[in-house]
C-alpha cells in the first residue's frame, strides 16, 4: 500500500467574518493526483496557500511527509518546503531574472554543487517543459502558456515528492490548456510525485486527476474519481460536468 | 486616515466637516497598530542580519544599482546646490563686508546640513520609491510567496541586502554630492570674484573642524538605513493589488522625507552637547 504523504484535518480559516474554509479533510497518497475543484471565491487557493504555511489556519491540522507544520519552527519549514514544489497561478516567475537565472534560484542553497552541474539541472528542468531554447529570455517576453511552463520547471528543479498547482491552466486557450494537463500528467509519470491540483477546469481534472473532491462554501461536499462523481445525482455536483 | 469624517451640509452652502471621537480613537488604533507592525518588521531585520548565510553578492548588487545609479542625479544636484547657495548668500555677506568669509560659510552649511538632507531627499525620492514599488508590485505578483514555498527568507534576501546597500551607500553619495557642492560654490565665487581653487579651499579648510563633518557623515548612515526600511516595510506589506503599488511607493517616499527631517532635528541636538 502506497505511503500518504499529505494529511489534512478539519483545517478552518477565516477572515473577520468571511469563513473560507469551514471544514476541510482529506489526504494524499505518494505517486497520486488530486485535484480540488470547486467555483471561484469558494477557498481553493485559501486552502493550497494554508498547506504551505504562506497562510496561518485558524484551526485544524496539516500534516506533510509525517511533519505538522504547525509545529515547525522557520528553518525546518524553509527545508519542508524544499520537498513541496507550488506551481501559482500566476505562474510568480521573478521579473529581474532570465529563464535560466529563474530555475537557479531555488538552488542557491546547494553551495556545494558545482556550476556545471546546477547548469545541467536547469537545462533538465526546462527540456522537461521543451523550453530549452528560452533560458536566456526575460519572463516579460514570454507568453502565458511559457510562463506556466518555465513555472513548472522551476518546481520540479528541485524534484519535490508534493506538487501544489494553483489553477494550472487558467487563463490559457483550450489547446495550451491540453499541453498543461498532460505536462502535469507526464510528471506524476516521470517522478512518481504526489499534486495536489486546484482547478476549476473539469477537462483538467479529466487528464490529471486519479481523485478529485469538491468545494462548495468551505466544505468539501463530494470525493470520488471522476468517473464517479461525473454520475453524481448531486444536481451541483453534477454542474460541474456538464459541457458549458 | 481610517475615521471616515462626517460631511453635513448647512443653509444649503456651507458644508463642515467633523470627526466623532470615535473617528479619533480610531484612527489613533491605526497609528498605534503601524507603529507595532513596523517595530516588529525592524526586529525582524536585525534578527535577519546577524544570521548567516549572508547575501554578500546580492548586497553589491543592489549597492551598484542603488548608489553607482544614483551617482548622476546626485553629482547634478549637488552641483547646483553650491552655485546656487554661494550666489543667494554673496549680497547678505557683501553688506557686511564679509565676502571673504563666503567660502568657509558656504563650506559648513553644505556639509553640516545641506548636502546630507538635501542628498537625502533626493535619495529618497529615487531609491525609495523604486524600493517600495519594486517590493510592492513582487508582493502583488506572488513572487515574495515564491520565493518563501522555495525554501527561501525573503526577508534576508530582499529586504537586508536593501537596507544594508542603502545604509552604506548613502554617506558615499553623501560625501561625493560635499565634494561637487564644493565645486560648485568655487565656480560660484568666481561668477563675481577672482578666487584661485587653491585659496578657495584654504578659506574652506581653515574653517571646517572635525566636529564639522564627522557628526554630519554619521547622521547619514541613519538617513540611509530609515530610507530603505520605510520604503522595504511599506513595499513588503504593500496589499491592495495595482493600486497598493503606486501608494506604497508613495508612502516611502513621504514618511522615509519626513523621518529625514526628525533624525535631522534629533542628530542637531546630540551634535550640540559636543560642542
Amino acid at each position: 500500500m502506497e505511503t500518504t504523504v499529505a494529511e489534512i484535518t478539519h483545517l478552518k480559516k477565516s477572515f473577520g467574518n468571511n469563513h473560507v474554509l469551514k471544514d476541510i479533510s482529506f489526504n494524499i497518497k505518494k505517486g497520486e493526483n488530486l485535484a480540488v475543484l470547486g467555483k471561484s471565491g469558494s477557498g481553493k487557493s485559501v486552502l493550497i496557500k494554508c498547506l504551505v504555511g504562506l497562510i496561518e489556519p485558524d484551526d485544524g491540522k496539516v500534516v506533510l511527509l509525517d511533519q505538522d507544520i504547525s509545529e515547525l519552527d522557520n528553518e525546518a519549514l524553509n527545508l519542508l518546503r524544499k520537498k513541496i514544489g507550488f506551481l501559482f497561478q500566476s505562474a510568480a516567475l521573478y521579473d529581474s531574472m532570465t529563464v535560466g537565472e529563474n530555475l537557479a534560484f531555488p538552488l542557491r542553497d546547494l553551495k556545494t554543487k558545482p556550476k556545471e552541474e546546477i547548469d545541467a539541472l536547469v537545462m533538465e528542468a526546462l527540456e522537461n517543459v521543451g523550453l530549452a531554447d528560452a533560458i536566456d529570455q526575460m519572463p516579460a517576453e514570454l507568453s502565458g502558456g511559457m510562463r506556466k511552463r518555465v513555472g513548472l520547471a522551476r518546481t520540479l528543479i528541485l524534484k519535490p515528492e508534493i506538487i501544489l498547482y494553483d489553477e494550472p491552466t487558467t487563463g490559457l486557450d483550450p489547446i495550451t490548456s491540453r499541453e498543461i494537463s498532460q505536462l502535469i500528467l507526464d510528471i506524476q509519470k516521470k517522478y512518481n510525485t504526489a499534486s495536489i491540483i486546484i482547478t476549476h477546469d473539469i477537462e483538467c481534472v479529466r487528464i490529471t486527476a486519479n481523485r478529485m473532491i469538491i468545494i462548495k462554501d468551505g466544505e468539501s461536499v463530494a470525493e470520488g474519481t471522476y468517473d464517479e462523481l461525473s454520475k453524481s445525482k448531486d444536481q451541483w455536483v453534477n454542474s460541474f460536468f456538464k459541457p458549458h | 486616515m481610517s475615521g471616515n469624517p462626517k460631511i453635513s451640509e448647512k443653509n444649503n452652502s456651507k458644508k463642515t466637516i467633523s470627526f466623532s471621537e470615535n473617528d479619533y480613537l480610531k484612527s489613533l488604533k491605526v497609528f498605534f497598530e503601524e507603529v507595532t507592525l513596523i517595530s516588529r518588521f525592524t526586529i525582524r531585520f536585525f534578527k535577519e542580519v546577524v544570521k548567516p548565510p549572508y547575501e554578500f553578492n546580492e548586497v553589491a548588487k543592489q549597492s551598484y544599482l542603488i548608489g553607482y545609479k544614483s551617482f548622476p542625479l546626485v553629482a547634478i544636484t549637488g552641483f547646483i546646490m553650491g552655485l546656487v547657495l554661494t550666489i543667494q548668500s554673496r549680497p547678505t555677506l557683501a553688506q557686511f563686508g564679509a565676502e571673504s568669509w563666503l567660502p568657509a560659510m558656504v563650506a559648513v552649511s553644505i556639509i553640516r546640513e545641506i548636502g546630507p538632507v538635501i542628498t537625502a531627499l533626493i535619495f529618497a525620492g529615487k531609491v525609495g520609491s523604486g524600493i517600495g514599488a519594486e517590493l510592492a508590485s513582487m508582493k502583488v505578483t506572488e513572487q515574495i510567496d515564491a520565493m518563501e514555498v522555495s525554501g527561501i527568507n525573503p526577508i534576508k534576501y530582499l529586504v537586508v541586502t536593501r537596507i544594508m546597500a542603502a545604509t552604506l551607500m548613502l554617506p558615499i553619495l553623501v560625501i561625493v554630492a560635499d565634494v561637487i557642492s564644493l565645486y560648485g560654490a568655487y565656480i560660484g565665487v568666481n561668477l563675481k570674484g577672482d578666487v584661485n581653487f587653491h585659496l578657495f579651499f584654504v578659506k574652506v579648510f581653515e574653517k571646517l573642524t572635525f566636529m564639522d563633518v564627522f557628526p554630519a557623515l554619521i547622521k547619514t548612515f541613519f538617513f540611509g538605513f530609515i530610507i530603505a526600511l520605510i520604503s522595504c516595510y511599506k513595499g513588503y506589506n504593500s496589499n491592495k493589488g495595482t493600486v497598493g503599488v503606486g501608494e506604497s511607493a508613495n508612502a516611502a517616499v513621504v514618511y522615509a522625507s519626513l523621518m529625514i527631517f526628525i533624525i535631522d532635528m534629533i542628530a542637531v541636538q546630540v551634535t550640540s552637547l559636543f560642542i
